[in-house]
């Protein structure tokens, strides 16, 4: 209880480099289907890539290709970070 | 959880009925042409695969009522020429615009008109089968014969990926080929499917989601009407993608019974969560079935895309880079088509004075010269333009930088409502807004796109600048500068930049709060791996754009040449044509008078102040002509309406003539101005000469015309209106309406018309 591995936090708080375990996408509509539909799915591993200069959007890598997706987008995935 | 191939009897529409998947005999020239649909995700080579299969058999048109291209062309195969549709590309058929619904309308024989196609072509990146099949997976699932080509297959075996095509094939009761459009691999085979496919079709019919078919199936069943049947896809489309256009579209058709079915059906499938996220998961489970006995991925070697964005979207390197690749682009357009626009504005030239020469003064050499030739420059004028921008823009996207360009600018777009992919569109806007328009192509939500295209036109482009600087160099004095360094002059013309910018900017943000009012669109952006640049693909691309704009944009720029140089040559006053004949008679009677020229070098003199005479008699009877012709009477008309910005006629009929386009307002302001049409104000005895005219202009009453107020507010007017029928031609063509035109006109009209009544009366207000 209490570790990193387990905590659930949103996607937009991963750091580059960090990895994380999608835990769901929370929410309905356009935005969540859209990421589902990309692969965002329960249980698939994400990783930070990196954060764009301006500090938004994001780059993040699901099913071996690269996604850039807004902080707000990604605030609508929850994942477990794994280390 | 899945069900293997049976029968998906799917009910089509009356309209759809004759074609869908019953099986087509082979074309004789009494069927219609077999079709098929070409579909994939972005970033898959579909658009090179299409352009390899077809070659320069292609049309490029518009569906009705959206802003989505439609590109059809011919292949060849077995001795059958077979029609291909490219579908814009898409990630899943999943649709919330009238733009992303095109693909299923298609898929199922929707579209007015046309039949539903005999096949369907899934383009997919074989380097990313699982992400790539989830569309393929909605395919398989309509009950057309499909065909996958596994694109970018040399890719893929680089990265030491497997793939079964064989077995996939049987598997998916699909054809199955591995293709790299960029070399040519496959295409013959895929050819063969093809042909295959539409001879003899057999479809595969998967039932992915069983549970959700059968419950769009009764639905269906349940609400259709004799008179309009309901499409058991149509349905679950409905069911899934909530509040979209086929949920609105099937509502609208039937009873309010179908949205509580609708609402009830989606509860009862989904157990909780939402009905989308249940879909995902079936898909991604069902590919991941699929892909486990037919795809092996070894230990991919290290990646170049990693170590190339390490630097490319590093937040000093990158954005270094980032500006130095902006600047060349800019340079290149606004500079680098210099040249060329040059020569094509000096070739139609010299065919315009030879033409002039050999057919004298009369209307049909009026016609022909200052309208037909005239309006072919006009419409060629914008090609070299065109063709460079999209040569970078070809470069970018093929490559894969295009996607990290938007990935760096988002944030600062997101400022005025936009997003990162309007940057390039709008920074080519600076040189010309028809090829920025144009590249507004890349920009995949509709409304940002809309908004994009209705500010573009307010960067101040290049046929804007000579009006800067003429006006400039005759009101602002040179020597004035601030604290003995920044020209004031200088200082002027940027702050003419600057309105343009900051008008769009507000005008952006307008926009999106009020006409193009909607939830933020989802900016989901896949960053493809870099790939090595293939000529042809990059040539086929500029030729398509060239086309594009010739025949479609071309026209209505053309016909708006001849409207105008009507308007400024009708009526025409036989009385003042004969009296400036007579004022060149006189002129020629008096230096031929023999007796005056003693020496060889004052016959030369004399024939020199011969024809300078005779260019000023020319240029008042320009002058005189289009005083009394519709445009100088619509000058006069509308003169109260400018007499606050301290204009009179001169300038309104200059400003409503530069209309075909901003790059004759020059000219017309040498015929206002009676300095004739040909003024070269490049030249320095041109500009001087254009200077001294507006700088001695006169109101009838004997004030100056120009004060300095008045010409910062014919500048600002100049900035930020819509005077440009070749802008409005071309966002004509790209939104596919006359709308958007319209609004744009008004909107930016009646900002420039404030704008300088702001500014004409602060900078009296404050001595100026």
């Amino acid at each position: 209880m209490g570790t990193n591995a387990t905590t659930p936090i949103t996607l937009d708080r991963l750091k580059p480099g960090q990895r994380a375990v999608i835990r769901t996408v929370r929410g309905e509509g356009p935005l969540a289907q859209r990421l589902l539909e990309m692969g965002l799915l329960a249980g698939e591993a994400v990783r930070m890539v990196r954060v764009a200069p301006a500090g938004d959007p994001l780059e993040i890598e699901i099913l071996g290709y690269s996604l850039s997706l807004r902080r707000n987008e990604a605030a609508a995935v929850d994942v477990e970070h794994v280390q | 959880m899945t069900t293997p191939p049976v029968d998906a009897a799917e009910p089509a529409p009356a309209h759809a009925q004759a074609s869908a998947h019953q099986a087509p005999k082979a074309a004789t020239p009494s069927t219609p042409m077999p079709t098929v649909a070409v579909i994939g995700n972005p970033n898959t080579g579909k658009s090179t695969l299409f352009n390899a299969l077809t070659g320069l058999r292609q049309k490029v048109g518009n569906y009705p009522g959206v802003t989505v291209e439609k590109h059809v062309g011919q292949i060849t195969v077995g001795g059958m020429t077979v029609q291909l549709i490219d579908l814009p590309g898409s990630y899943s058929l999943a649709a919330y615009s009238p733009d992303e619904m095109i693909a299923v309308d298609v898929l199922l024989g929707r579209i007015p008109g046309e039949r539903r196609p005999d096949a369907v072509l899934v383009v997919v990146d074989a380097t990313n089968l699982r992400r790539n099949f989830y569309l393929a997976s909605q395919v398989l699932e309509l009950g057309m014969p499909v065909v996958i080509a596994l694109n970018m297959i040399d890719l893929a075996t680089a990265r030491n990926i497997s793939i079964d095509a064989k077995k996939l094939a049987a598997n998916l009761g699909a054809a199955v080929v591995p293709t790299a459009a960029a070399t040519g691999v496959g295409l013959d085979e895929l050819r063969a499917a093809l042909d295959c496919a539409v001879k003899t079709p057999s479809a595969p019919t998967w039932q992915i989601f069983p549970a959700l078919k059968t419950a769009a199936a009764e639905l269906a069943t349940a609400h259709s009407t004799p008179k309009s049947p309901l499409m058991a896809y149509e349905i679950e489309r409905a069911l899934l993608d909530v509040g979209a256009p086929a949920e609105a579209r099937v509502v609208a058709r039937q009873d309010a019974a179908l949205t509580t079915a609708l609402t009830a059906t989606r509860e009862s499938l989904s157990d909780g969560r939402p009905l989308a996220a249940l879909e995902a998961a079936t898909r991604y489970r069902w590919i991941a079935e699929q892909l486990a006995a037919t795809e092996t991925r070894g230990t991919p070697p290290p990646s170049w895309t990693d170590r190339i964005d390490a630097v490319l979207t590093h937040p000093v390197a990158g954005l270094v880079v980032f500006v130095a690749v902006m600047a060349l682009v800019f340079q290149a357009v606004f500079v680098g088509a210099e040249p060329l626009m040059k020569g094509i504005d000096a070739g139609f030239g010299a065919v315009g004075e030879f033409l002039a020469e050999w057919l004298g003064n009369g209307i049909l050499a009026s016609f022909l010269v200052d309208g037909v030739i005239a309006g072919v420059g006009a419409v060629v004028m914008f090609l070299p333009q065109i063709l460079v921008l999209f040569l970078f823009i070809a470069i970018l996207e093929d490559t894969g930088y295009m996607a990290r360009a938007a990935f760096l600018m988002d944030r600062v777009m997101r400022f005025c409502g936009l997003s990162g992919q309007s940057f390039v569109p709008l920074l080519s806007s600076f040189a010309c807004a028809v090829p920025g328009i144009m590249a507004t192509r890349t920009i995949p939500d509709r409304r940002d796109r809309l908004a994009t295209i209705l500010v573009a036109p307010l960067m101040s482009c290049a046929a804007r600048l000579p009006v800067y600087t003429i006006l400039i160099a005759a009101f602002v004095p040179a020597q004035l500068s601030v604290a003995g360094v920044i020209s004031v002059q200088g200082l002027v013309l940027l702050a003419m930049y600057l309105t343009g910018i900051i008008a769009a900017i507000a005008a952006a943000t307008v926009f999106k709060r009020l006409i193009l009012r909607g939830p933020t669109p989802v900016f989901l952006m896949e960053l493809p791996t870099y790939k090595r640049l293939r000529f042809r693909a990059v040539a086929m691309r500029l030729w398509d754009r060239a086309k594009v704009f010739l025949v479609r944009a071309g026209t209505i720029i053309f016909v708006v040449v001849i409207v105008v140089w009507a308007l400024g040559y009708f009526p025409r006053s036989e009385t003042l044509a004969a009296n400036f004949e007579a004022q060149r008679e006189t002129a020629r009677t008096q230096t031929a008078a023999p007796a005056t020229a003693e020496t060889e070098a004052d016959a030369e003199a004399d024939a020199k102040a011969l024809e300078a005479r005779l260019a000023e008699i020319d240029a008042a009877e320009q002058m005189a002509q289009l005083e009394q012709s519709v445009f100088g009477q619509i000058g006069h008309a509308v003169e109260p309406i400018f007499r606050p910005l301290g204009w009179d006629w001169r300038i309104s009929a200059a400003t409503i003539a530069s209309f075909p386009a901003r790059e004759v307002v020059v000219g017309v302001l040498g015929t206002t101005f009676a300095l004739g049409s040909d003024v070269d104000i490049d030249d320095a005895e041109g500009e001087t000469k254009m200077t001294h005219a507006l700088q001695s202009a006169t109101h009838p009453d004997g004030r100056p015309l120009f004060t300095l107020p008045v010409a910062l507010g014919l500048m600002v007017f100049f900035a930020l209106c819509m005077q440009c029928g070749a802008t409005l031609a071309t966002i004509k063509r790209e939104t596919n309406s006359w709308g958007w035109p319209i609004v744009t006109w008004f909107y930016m009209t009646g900002l420039a018309y404030v704008a300088a009544l702001a500014v004409v009366h602060l900078t009296t207000a404050i001595g100026l």
